[in-house]
């Protein structure tokens, strides 16, 4: 079918056109009047959500150590459990655009410090009482106090005053930024009553749908919050989320038809599952990425051409093919591609070239010991594979590169952002401001490659204020240049969010900020009759 | 005293003594790793004044002995602390995925004690023959067999390809009985398949053995059947080794499952602690600790009870 036709589709199907306009417009694309009612009556039917039934999605990613409180979302099912039960002032949109929410307009000041959102009347809790804007200041309060350890500190600690007023609220900033919008869309800022000061993890706020039962590490039940004052969603009466970590359990439950979706699907496996009835695969290109990052201030890798050499002995392609199973794309050794906005499409794409790096690694005068690379299992799926990878292309290219496996209990506290040389992975985050800031700006609590320089903390300030986008996207340019020039990061891979989605649920759309259709599958999907 | 009710005894004060130098075990060994439990539910946020005043909330700084007794005298008492990775009641917790545990390895257990008996007693009445070597081949097929491989390929067997069974075990309060019980037949399935062939071969070799005494001879020259010399006569006498092993084998259904939990998702003790101890989740560590070495202190003391009162020699001093 032309683009045009699905184009015109589309909008009939969701009442932007009517029939008789559709039918009009599709013969004029060759297409009988009979054949376009036909069309027009199967993509109606295709696009009308249906409503009732036990709609269950199957996840890697909990633990009996989790709780409600959304301040303490780390991981996959409780970002999950956040994004079913609670509302953010704001959503960042598949196309990377602010959606409003519990917000309904913002406005800022000309210098992007003092922000105002008027936010949404008429909103109950989950406990019957009405959403205020003193219960939005109580929450992004709550998290920019250190006591709550919320994982948003980072976020709201450049807020320096809040202020609620009838329906506005005002918040003004230590400094400009114009991202502010879409750091309100974090998944730990969901709403809830009184800032949840008292009760952080009651598991109330103004979601789709409310708690019923809370069993960390094994299931969580919720029913269908029936004063939700947004009626696109919500479809299902039930919708639960059960913790399935280990992969061939979860892809089992889906195949016998126990859950309707499932999360982080195995790359390895897809191809073994290719043709298999009753559901599909699904990928999103989103920010994540995986990375081999270098401390630039631990010898031997104070050393520019040494980092060189090894950027340029990363054979990216054959990564993506063997340890993505295509299911992403390949990096730049800058953590921003094209799913950010003000994304330069111009910089040159690093290639594999092993007499480029060879003669790198002979300028950086190397004494030939042997590189280091520590590795785990958990670093990122199929980590050690591809350190063996990058030891091969790299030991081709004359380049002593080893491997130290770690047991994956204690990586994180251990190895990464300890040692100087070591796998790990990103998430990626909704702006481009947000992921240098916690990454790679010299004072980053999380800067895991001592990436220190002047003129990329300078551009970061000056392009968080910058309203101008042009002037923006130049700043963003050249500071993915300097990371990719200079910095500690080897970045061989995006990977893409791959998932299963069984044939009876309608609704799916790729939403690719975050997994599960960014957090939102359950609310917005719905049982096919 | 009757010397049984003697021994008996004995063994129940051995075994609370045993109990006591466990929990000391358990509690000195954790105080003994560096950091403390203060600084494990702070981690990177850990300011000077922060540690001081959540050590005084949490009594850390009383003396270790006064610590470690209020800390039993808390256990026995059935309060077990708060975990301090999402500060829900550990008592609680434990209650609820100790009852799975146990109904799933009540269930195990029931179907394959008595399995592993008659299989091992068929096999010993045809020692040697085929009836014997098929039980022998199966079940040490069955055994060999790592968990999770059995796991999956049940899995694959029965719930993906066949739809006999859901694939998932996961069990929840509110769940009637028997909605709980078809939710556990393929974990049931894998660990009849585990825990079989130990029982069996015990009780095969333990009934082959009894059977070169005399009087089994005598029993033969009486007439009996043999399956009547077995059951009356040998196995009685064989009874001790094999309540021993079987035992083994329960200790294990409750303490030892975790792989097959993950693999059928099923809610239980392993899964619990494994995510506890990932996260340094000392209290928890210690509680699932304790309950642990309790189940396998308490079965070997029944195993050697049941031995005592099964001797006849004990039974009957002259």
């Amino acid at each position: 079918m032309s683009n045009e036709l699905n184009h015109l589709l589309a909008r009939a199907s969701k009442g932007l056109m009517s029939r008789r306009d559709f039918v009009g417009r599709a013969g004029a694309l060759g297409v009988s009047a009979a054949m376009a009612s036909t069309l027009l009556a199967t993509a109606a039917r295709a696009e009308e959500p249906v409503k009732g039934g036990l709609l269950r999605a199957g996840m890697q990613g909990g633990e009996s150590t989790n709780t409600l409180d959304p301040a303490l979302a780390a991981s996959p099912v409780p970002f999950m459990v956040s994004m079913t039960y609670g509302d953010t002032l704001v959503d960042v949109s598949p196309t990377n655009e602010i959606s409003y929410r519990l917000a309904e307009e913002i406005s800022s000041s000309a210098d992007a410090k003092e922000w105002k959102f008027k936010i949404r009347q008429g909103v109950e809790f989950h406990n019957g009482k009405t959403m205020t804007a003193e219960d939005v200041v109580a929450t992004l309060k709550r998290h920019t106090d250190e006591k709550s350890q919320s994982g948003a500190l980072g976020i709201v600690k450049g807020i320096t005053d809040m202020k609620a007023e009838g329906d506005m609220v005002t918040l003004t900033l230590d400094g400009p930024n114009a991202d502010l919008p879409f750091l309100m869309a974090d998944y730990h800022l969901i709403i809830q009553p009184g800032g949840g000061v008292e009760n952080p993890a009651e598991g109330v706020s103004t979601g789709a749908y409310k708690v019923t039962s809370f069993e960390p590490g094994v299931r969580i039940a919720f029913e269908k919050n029936a004063n939700d004052w947004d009626s696109t969603r919500g479809h299902a009466d039930q919708v639960e989320i059960i913790v399935i970590n280990d992969n061939t359990a979860r892809t089992a439950a889906l195949q016998s038809g126990q859950i309707n979706m499932m999360n982080r699907v195995d790359p390895k496996i897809v191809g073994l599952l290719k043709g298999a009835p009753g559901f599909e695969v699904k990928s999103a290109a989103g920010r994540g990425h995986y990375v081999f990052i270098m401390h630039c201030d631990a010898a031997p890798f104070d050393n520019k051409d040494l980092r060189m050499a090894l950027k340029l002995a990363i054979n990216r392609d054959e990564m993506v093919q063997k340890i993505l199973g295509g299911f992403g794309a390949v990096g730049n050794d800058f953590p921003i591609n094209s799913a950010y906005p003000l994304f330069d499409e111009s910089i040159p794409q690093r290639p594999f070239d092993p007499i480029a790096a060879a003669e790198a690694y002979k300028k950086s005068g190397h004494d030939g010991s042997p590189i280091v690379l520590q590795v785990a299992e958990g670093a990122f799926p199929g980590a050690v594979e591809a350190a063996q990878l990058f030891q091969q292309s790299a030991n081709a290219a004359g380049i002593p590169l080893e491997i130290k496996r770690e047991p994956d209990d204690g990586y994180w506290t251990n190895v990464w952002n300890v040692s100087p040389f070591c796998a790990s992975y990103w998430g990626g985050r909704p702006v481009q401001d947000q992921m240098y800031s916690t990454a790679y700006v010299s004072t980053a609590e999380w800067n895991d490659t001592r990436f220190k320089n002047a003129r990329f903390d300078e551009l970061l300030l000056a392009a968080r204020g910058e309203l101008d986008q042009v002037k923006r996207k130049a700043q963003y340019s050249e500071m993915a240049n300097l990371v990719r020039d200079d910095g500690g990061v080897i970045l061989p891979m995006f990977n893409n969010f791959v998932e299963i989605v069984a044939d009876n649920v309608g609704g799916w759309i790729t939403d690719a900020n975050q997994e599960l259709m960014n957090g939102k599958a359950l609310q917005k999907c719905w049982l096919k009759a | 005293m009757h010397p049984v009710i003697k021994l008996v005894v004995q063994r129940l004060a051995l075994g609370l003594l045993l109990m006591l130098a466990v929990s000391a075990l358990i509690f000195f060994g954790v105080e003994a790793l560096p950091g403390d439990a203060a600084q494990a539910m702070l981690g990177q946020s850990a300011t000077p004044e922060a540690l001081a005043n959540l050590r005084e909330k949490m009594g850390l700084n009383e003396p270790m002995l006064w610590r470690y007794g209020h800390w039993l005298f808390g256990f026995m008492t059935g309060d077990m602390g708060v975990a301090l990775t999402n500060g829900e009641s550990i008592a609680k917790a434990v209650g609820g995925r100790l009852g799975n545990t146990l109904f799933l390895a009540f269930w195990a257990a029931l179907i394959s004690v008595p399995l592993a008996i008659t299989l091992g007693l068929v096999a010993a009445r045809y020692n040697g023959r085929w009836p014997d070597r098929l039980i022998s081949g199966i079940t040490l097929a069955t055994i060999s067999l790592p968990e999770f491989v059995a796991g999956y390929l049940v899995l694959y067997i029965l719930a993906v390809k066949l739809h006999w069974f859901p694939a998932m075990s996961m069990v929840f309060p509110g769940m009637g009985v028997f909605e709980r019980l078809s939710a556990i037949i393929l974990p049931v399935i894998v660990l009849v398949m585990v825990v079989l062939a130990h029982m069996m071969r015990m009780t095969r070799a333990a009934i082959l053995n009894v059977m070169q005494s005399a009087y089994i001879e005598t029993a033969e020259l009486k007439g009996l059947s043999p399956l009547t010399v077995i059951w009356r006569h040998a196995f009685p006498n064989a009874i001790a080794p094999v309540v021993n092993v079987v035992m083994l084998n329960l200790a294990y259904l409750v303490v030892g499952v975790v792989v097959v939990e993950v693999v059928f998702v099923y809610p239980g003790m392993g899964q619990y602690l494994v995510d506890h101890v990932t996260k340094r989740d000392l209290p928890v560590v210690q509680a699932c600790g304790m309950i642990f070495a309790a189940v396998y202190i308490g079965l070997n003391i029944f195993a050697d009870v049941v031995s005592i009162l099964a001797n006849p020699r004990l039974r009957h001093p002259k």
